[in-house]
């Protein structure tokens, strides 16, 4: 587009906040240009993923530094972060609905407590014995329901999220205890005894896949993922759409190899104390998915598409004929369906389930997870990844301080975690402070 | 140019306006709030409302738009009787409203909100490339040429701006009747500028314009035809030329006009 000599500058519009708010890969034409847009949108307050990225390195740091026999940086305890981020990156995925949406959802730790333990219960073999795949569908349907009915709630009757959540959490409280209570277990059902169904709900969590087959799988995602990122970006730059940088595409593409890399590579590291231990657990190829699908879901189509209108402005949604109540229905259902495989993962990490989840605790570690990948409490920002980001956050200071002998007490615990997630509000509500100062539109 | 169209409108009407309101009458509870007004807004004019607080300037607007029932009278689009019933029905007929407010998402970008509830989709998934491609057309068709990048969030966007993307978002649809509340008001004076420009584009490619506006500068520099209610009923409607800036007060304060020569109050 070429500015019309009549066109008169826009005087009034405030240049600084302007940048700051603008996402560089939309304006820069240059790996340079994106770099110094990149770091205008930082000081402007926006800042992304880097905040999030820094406090990993930190993390990594400080817990090699002062773990007994720098235990941190270790192949075996990597992997166990790893399966540990594993349950917070996909609560913190579900979360991420309600807070897209403007809401939140204080009942996923048990909600999803109850889909885990009707799952275990019903692979019980010397109760119901079902087949594995019809129960979890069973455990993630009791979910759902509980999602939708939570949801209705709020939408129809216009009740806050907070309460009727709050509400739902004690409630599903109540009924997973009951749930653990049924059957011959005295409250303790669990995967360790024989059977092929109690096996596989176990190795979702414990499961590997053979090293080589790890590097061929892993080769297979980086070069798809970069075949599309790469074909989608330079048909975008021929057509004359606003496209990223060829440089930039590739800086992508590198940096998930990479990631690839390193992950198969520690997971790939014979981790066993006598034996042989090693290849990448079945719960990372879970996450990914889990991520692949909620990112398609949430940039790609009608209906993720909506859940940010109406974070954003949700009478503008409902102006534009999107059926709101609707839309938040359905969020929170899928809230509940994802905590529901969240803690499935659990029980299979757990190895079984008992009254000992901390349902309420993982409620605050998956907003904590969401709000520090980047998702912000006020609605309308955020994505998958920012869950994923997060809980590789919350696992690693949870793992650390578990290797320290003088922090590794619950009470440290709870009161860093609790830091980190004011840390995370701090950034989040000052960040749009910083960007809606500068901007002299914003309502 | 502001002669010409004097000419036009005053030449002996051979087609029916775009939409023609009659005897609209409407009440909430005992308040009348609409009485027998009779509109019409033709293709290719500006007609600007006026009207002081509680004129039943936006209770005709609404009821124009599908929000409100009218209790009584008639309206007719391209000449037949039509009730629109909701904002659904108004924008199939081709009557789009762009709300003083903007109803815009600050977190999506300005292709996001164009399409917002009418996305394009392809095998399921949305199709980025062709909304962009066709909200890019729109705004270089309305000269809409400040913005950096149709990617931005509409945050990051001047109160101009911001106003332009609501107008590019409603004339998008082939509609052929844009109805703009107080689209000037809180804009500085180069963004007002923009926005009186672009009216007057919609007007040059044949879209009737209703504006609602208490800014006498900015009606009298856009407008084609001027009406203005009075305590819910139609004081006057005629064309722009025979208005000055003290019979419009008066017609707006008083409902009349002392003066002789002023224009009809019962319009063509």
């Amino acid at each position: 587009m070429t500015v019309q000599p009549e066109e008169l500058p826009d005087l009034t519009a405030a240049p600084e906040a302007a940048r700051a708010e603008l996402p560089p890969e939309v304006v820069a034409q240059s790996l340079g240009e994106y770099v110094r847009a990149y770091s205008s949108r930082i000081r402007g307050g926006e800042s992304g993923v880097l905040p999030v990225i820094a406090a990993m390195v930190a993390i990594v740091l400080v817990f090699t530094a002062i773990s007994p026999n720098h235990v941190f940086i270790s192949a075996g305890n990597l992997v166990n972060l790893f399966q540990q981020a594993a349950v917070f990156m996909i609560l913190a995925m579900a979360e991420g609905f309600a807070l897209v949406l403007g809401e939140i959802d204080l009942s996923v730790g048990f909600v999803g407590a109850i889909g885990a333990a009707i799952t275990v219960q019903l692979v019980q073999p010397s109760t119901t014995n079902w087949h594995w795949i019809p129960a979890i569908i069973a455990g993630l349907l009791a979910c759902t329901v509980f999602g939708l009915i939570q949801g209705t709630l709020i939408t129809r009757l216009r009740l806050p999220s907070f309460i009727v959540t709050l509400a739902g959490y004690l409630i599903a409280n109540g009924i997973f205890l009951d749930v653990l209570l049924l059957g011959p277990f005295s409250g303790y059902p669990n995967l360790l005894g024989q059977g092929n169904n109690l096996a596989v709900i176990y190795h979702l969590m414990w499961g590997t896949i053979d090293p080589t087959v790890s590097w061929i799988a892993a080769a297979v995602v980086v070069v798809a993922l970069g075949l599309l990122i790469w074909l989608s970006d330079s048909r975008r730059r021929k057509s004359g759409l606003v496209a990223p940088p060829a440089s930039l595409s590739l800086i992508k593409i590198g940096m998930i190899a990479v990631v690839a890399a390193v992950v198969v590579t520690i997971c790939d590291i014979n981790r066993a104390n006598i034996g042989t231990l090693a290849g990448v657990p079945w719960v990372i190829p879970i996450v990914v998915s889990v991520l692949g699908a909620w990112t398609i879901l949430f940039q790609r189509t009608k209906f993720g598409r909506y859940m940010y209108a109406i974070g954003g402005n949700a009478e503008a949604a409902r102006r534009a004929g999107i059926n709101v109540s609707l839309i938040r229905t359905l969020g929170f259902g899928l809230c509940s369906f994802t905590a529901g495989v969240a803690m499935l993962l659990y029980a299979s990490l757990l190895g079984g389930m008992s009254n000992n989840v901390g349902g309420g605790q993982y409620v605050l570690y998956a907003v904590a997870a969401a709000v520090i990948g980047g998702t912000s409490l006020f609605g309308g920002r955020g994505k998958p990844i920012h869950g994923v980001l997060g809980g590789l956050v919350i696992a690693g200071i949870y793992n650390g301080l578990y290797l320290l002998p003088q922090l590794s007490s619950v009470e440290w615990q709870y009161i860093i975690t609790g830091l980190v997630l004011l840390a995370a509000v701090i950034i989040d509500a000052v960040s749009r402070r910083g960007a809606s100062s500068g901007s002299v539109t914003r309502a | 140019m502001q002669s010409d169209m004097a000419a036009v409108a005053n030449a002996p009407a051979t087609t029916e306006p775009l939409l023609k309101i009659r005897e609209l009458d409407k009440h909430f509870g005992p308040v009348q709030a609409l009485y027998h007004v009779d509109l019409d807004l033709p293709s290719g004019k500006v007609t600007a409302l006026c009207g002081d607080n509680g004129a039943g300037k936006s209770v005709l607007t609404k009821c124009i738009a599908g929000i409100y029932q009218p209790d009584h009278g008639q309206v007719f689009w391209e000449g037949h009787p039509v009730h629109v019933r909701s904002a659904r029905d108004a924008s199939r007929l081709g009557i789009e409203t762009v709300y003083q407010d903007l109803a815009l998402a600050d977190n999506l970008d300005i292709v996001q909100n164009m399409f917002l509830g009418r996305e394009r989709v392809r095998l399921g998934l949305l199709d980025e490339d062709s909304m962009e491609r066709a909200a890019a057309e729109t705004l270089a068709s309305l000269r809409v040429t400040t913005v950096r990048s149709i990617r931005q969030p509409v945050a990051s966007l001047s109160g101009g701006q911001r106003q332009s993307v609501a107008v590019a978002k409603a004339v998008m649809w082939n509609s052929k009747l844009v109805i703009m509340d107080e689209p000037t008001a809180a804009l500085g004076v180069v963004q007002t500028r923009q926005v009186l420009d672009l009216i007057k584009r919609l007007r040059d490619r044949g879209l009737a314009v209703m504006v609602i506006s208490h800014n006498l500068t900015d009606i009298f520099e856009v407008a084609d035809r001027i009406a203005v209610l009075y305590l819910g009923r139609l004081a006057v409607q005629d064309d722009a030329s025979k208005f000055d800036l003290q019979t419009i007060v008066e017609y707006m304060t008083t409902g009349g006009t002392s003066r002789t020569g002023g224009p009809n109050t019962k319009a063509s």
